[in-house]
C-alpha cells in the first residue's frame, strides 16, 4: 500500500513562507475552488490556508536557536478526524492514504477539526465547509504536467528543498531514506495517530577535536623545546652532508 | 474550546426534554404498580408530551444554527457506524417520533389493554411506545455526551464522568420541570417529582463535583517539546503564520479571562444546584405554584453557564501551537 507524505526538514527550512504563498496560489485557483480570505486589506484580516509556517524560539539568550516549523495536515495513517464526521465527507484515500474532505457533503459541523489533535483544519468561513492539505491531489496525477512538477506546489517552491514528497511505505523512497538516516520524527507521538508526515530535527556538524591532535607530535612547523643534551653529545644537527 | 451557543442551546434543551419525557413515563409506569395515582391522559401525559416535544424541537433548532451547510443535514445521519455525531442525528429525530407517538396515543385515548401481567399490571400501547422512547432517551444523553468524551486529547472530557453528568443534567432538570408542570396543571404528582428532583439534583452535584476535582488536577500529555519535536525546557512560539488571527484562534480559545472562568464556575455551582436545592427543599414544605417553576428556570438558566463552562474547560492540545499572534 502506498502512504504518501511530506517529510519536512527543519535543519534547512528558513521560514521564508514561500511554501504558503505557493500553496495558496495553486489551491485557491483549482479544482476545488477558492481559499477565501476575510477582510485581505483590512484591519483583523483572515483567511484559509492549508499549510503555515510557524515560528519557535528554543533556548535562552544568549543560546537560543530560531526553528521554523511548517505546519499542514500530517495524513495521519490512523486519522481521528475521519471515524467522526457524520457525514462521510472526510475520509482517507485507500490508493495513496491521502486525507481528503469532500466539499460536496461537507456539513460544516467542524467536528473533525475538534478531533485532529494539530489543528490542521480550518473552515472556509465563505464556503462554510471543512478544508485541509491534499497533498495536491490535483498536481501528483495529472497528466497533462511534466512529470517533475507532478509533485505538491509547496514542495516545487521550497527554495532550500526543505520539503520532500512520497511514499514513506516504499523503503527504499526518497522520504523513507530521509527519515531512516536522518532521524525523522512523528508530532505528538502520544495521541497514536501514527502521522505519515515527518520532520526531520535540526542537526549540527561538529568536529571533535582532541588535545594531542592540536599539538602533533610529528608536526614539522612545530617549534619544539629541544631536549637538553650532554655537553658535546652529537645529534643528528651535527651531521653535514 | 470556544463554546458554541447553538450546542449550549441543543444541549441544555434536549436533555431537559428528555428529562422530562423520562419523569413522565416514571409516573405511567409507577401508576401501574399502583404506588402513584394513575393521571389523566389528556391533561398530563398528553400535554406532558407537548412539552418535551416543544423542549426536544427547540434543541434540534438551535442545532441547526451550527451548520454551515444545513440543508445537507440529512447526510449526516450516514457514519452512524462509526461518528457519535452521527448516532446522535439518528436518535434525535426517532426519539422525537416516539414522543409525538406517545403523545398522540394518550390524546386519543388509545390506552385499552393489549395485554395483562398477571392480575394487576395491564400493559397497553402507550406503555411500549413510552419503553422504546424511553430507552431511546438514554441512547440520546449517551451519544449525546460521548460526541465530546470520545475525543481522547480533550482531557477533560475524555472520562466516563461526561457521560454520568450529561444524563445527570438532563434528568435533574426534566424532573425539576415536571415538578412545576404538576403544580400548574394540579397534579398530586408535585411532592413525588419535586422529591425525585430534589435527589437528581443533589446526585448530579456529586458526579459534577467530581469531574470538576477530577479537572483541576489534570495533567496534559501534549506539550510544546512533543508538539514540535525539540527536546528543550525552554521553547516559545515567536509567530504563528498568520497575523490576524484564523480559525484556530477563533474555534478553539474562549478568550475568558481565569479569574471570569472562576467566577463563572461557582455561579453554576449556585443556579443548578445551591438555589433549586433550596426552592424544591421548600416546594416540599409548602404548596406553591411558584417554588418549583423557579426553581427549573434558575437551574436551566444555570445549565446555559454549566455549559459553556464544560466547553470553555477543555483544552485542546492545538493550542500549543496557536500561543502568540507574533
Ligand atoms: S493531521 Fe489532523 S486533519 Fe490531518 S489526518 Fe491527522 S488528524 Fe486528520
Ligand atoms: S465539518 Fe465536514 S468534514 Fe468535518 S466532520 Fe463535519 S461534515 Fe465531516
Amino acid at each position: 500500500m502506498t502512504q504518501l507524505a511530506l517529510v519536512i526538514d527543519l535543519n534547512v527550512c528558513v521560514g521564508c513562507h514561500a511554501c504558503v504563498t505557493s500553496c495558496k496560489e495553486w489551491n485557491t485557483s483549482g479544482w476545488a475552488g477558492p481559499l477565501s480570505d476575510l477582510r485581505p486589506y483590512d484591519a483583523d484580516p483572515s483567511g484559509t490556508f492549508f499549510n503555515r509556517v510557524q515560528t519557535f524560539e528554543v533556548g535562552e539568550f544568549p543560546n537560543t536557536e530560531t526553528v521554523h516549523f511548517p505546519k499542514s495536515c500530517l495524513h495521519c495513517e490512523d486519522p481521528p478526524c475521519v471515524p467522526v464526521c457524520p457525514t462521510g465527507a472526510s475520509y482517507k484515500r485507500e490508493e495513496d492514504g491521502i486525507v481528503l474532505v469532500d466539499y460536496d457533503k461537507c456539513i460544516g459541523c467542524k467536528y473533525c477539526s475538534w478531533a485532529c489533535p494539530y489543528g490542521a483544519r480550518e473552515l472556509d468561513e465563505r464556503q462554510r465547509v471543512m478544508k485541509k492539505c491534499t497533498l495536491c491531489v490535483d498536481r501528483i496525477a495529472e497528466p497533462t504536467l511534466p512529470p517533475e512538477e507532478r509533485r505538491p506546489a509547496c514542495v516545487l517552491a521550497c527554495p532550500t528543498s526543505a520539503r520532500l514528497f512520497g511514499d514513506i511505505h516504499d523503503p527504499n523512497s526518497e522520504v523513507s531514506v530521509a527519515i531512516r538516516e536522518q532521524g525523522g520524527y512523528q508530532l505528538m507521538p502520544e495521541w497514536g495517530t501514527n502521522p505519515a508526515n515527518h520532520y526531520l530535527p535540526r542537526r549540527k556538524t561538529r568536529i571533535r577535536i582532541h588535545e594531542d591532535e592540536l599539538l602533533r607530535a610529528d608536526n614539522p612547523l612545530h617549534k619544539e623545546e629541544l631536549p637538553e643534551l650532554p655537553e658535546g653529545a652529537e645529534t643528528l644537527d651535527d651531521v653535514a652532508w | 474550546m470556544h463554546p458554541a451557543l447553538s450546542v449550549i442551546f441543543l444541549t441544555t434543551l434536549i436533555g431537559a426534554g428528555q428529562g422530562f419525557f423520562l419523569a413522565l413515563y416514571t409516573g405511567q409506569v409507577y401508576s401501574l404498580g399502583n404506588l402513584l395515582p394513575a393521571q389523566s391522559s389528556l391533561t398530563f401525559y398528553a400535554y406532558g408530551s407537548l412539552i418535551a416535544l416543544a423542549l426536544l424541537a427547540g434543541g434540534l433548532l438551535a442545532s441547526f444554527f451550527h451548520l454551515g451547510h444545513p440543508e445537507r443535514a440529512w447526510r449526516a445521519a450516514s457514519q452512524w457506524r462509526t461518528s457519535w455525531l452521527s448516532r446522535e442525528v439518528i436518535i434525535l429525530p426517532l426519539f422525537m417520533g416516539l414522543v409525538l407517538v406517545y403523545g398522540a396515543l394518550h390524546y386519543f385515548g388509545l390506552t385499552r389493554p393489549v395485554f395483562r401481567l398477571g392480575q394487576a399490571v395491564v400493559v397497553d400501547l402507550s406503555l411500549l411506545v413510552g419503553g422504546l422512547a424511553s430507552a431511546a432517551a438514554f441512547l440520546l444523553y449517551l451519544s449525546t455526551a460521548m460526541i465530546y468524551a470520545s475525543l481522547r486529547f480533550l482531557q477533560e472530557w475524555y472520562s466516563p464522568l461526561t457521560v454520568a453528568n450529561y444524563t445527570l443534567l438532563g434528568l435533574a432538570s426534566g424532573f425539576t420541570l415536571a415538578a412545576a408542570f404538576c403544580a400548574w396543571s394540579g397534579s398530586e404528582l408535585v411532592l413525588f417529582y419535586t422529591s425525585e428532583a430534589l435527589l437528581l439534583t443533589l446526585i448530579a452535584f456529586l458526579v459534577r463535583g467530581l469531574s470538576l476535582l477530577r479537572n483541576r488536577r489534570i495533567r496534559h500529555k501534549s506539550t510544546l517539546q512533543t508538539a514540535i519535536g525539540v527536546r528543550h525546557t525552554r521553547i516559545e512560539q515567536k509567530a504563528q503564520g498568520a497575523m490576524g488571527g484564523s480559525f484556530n484562534t477563533r474555534e478553539f480559545f474562549h478568550g475568558r479571562s481565569r479569574a471570569a472562568m472562576r467566577t463563572l464556575k461557582y455561579l453554576f455551582l449556585v443556579l443548578v444546584f445551591g438555589l433549586p436545592l433550596l426552592l424544591l427543599g421548600a416546594g416540599l414544605a409548602v404548596d406553591s405554584l411558584w417554588l418549583p417553576a423557579a426553581a427549573f428556570l434558575i437551574q436551566y438558566a444555570g445549565l446555559l453557564l454549566e455549559r459553556f463552562y464544560f466547553f470553555a474547560d477543555s483544552r485542546h492540545p492545538q493550542n500549543l501551537y496557536y500561543q502568540y499572534i507574533s
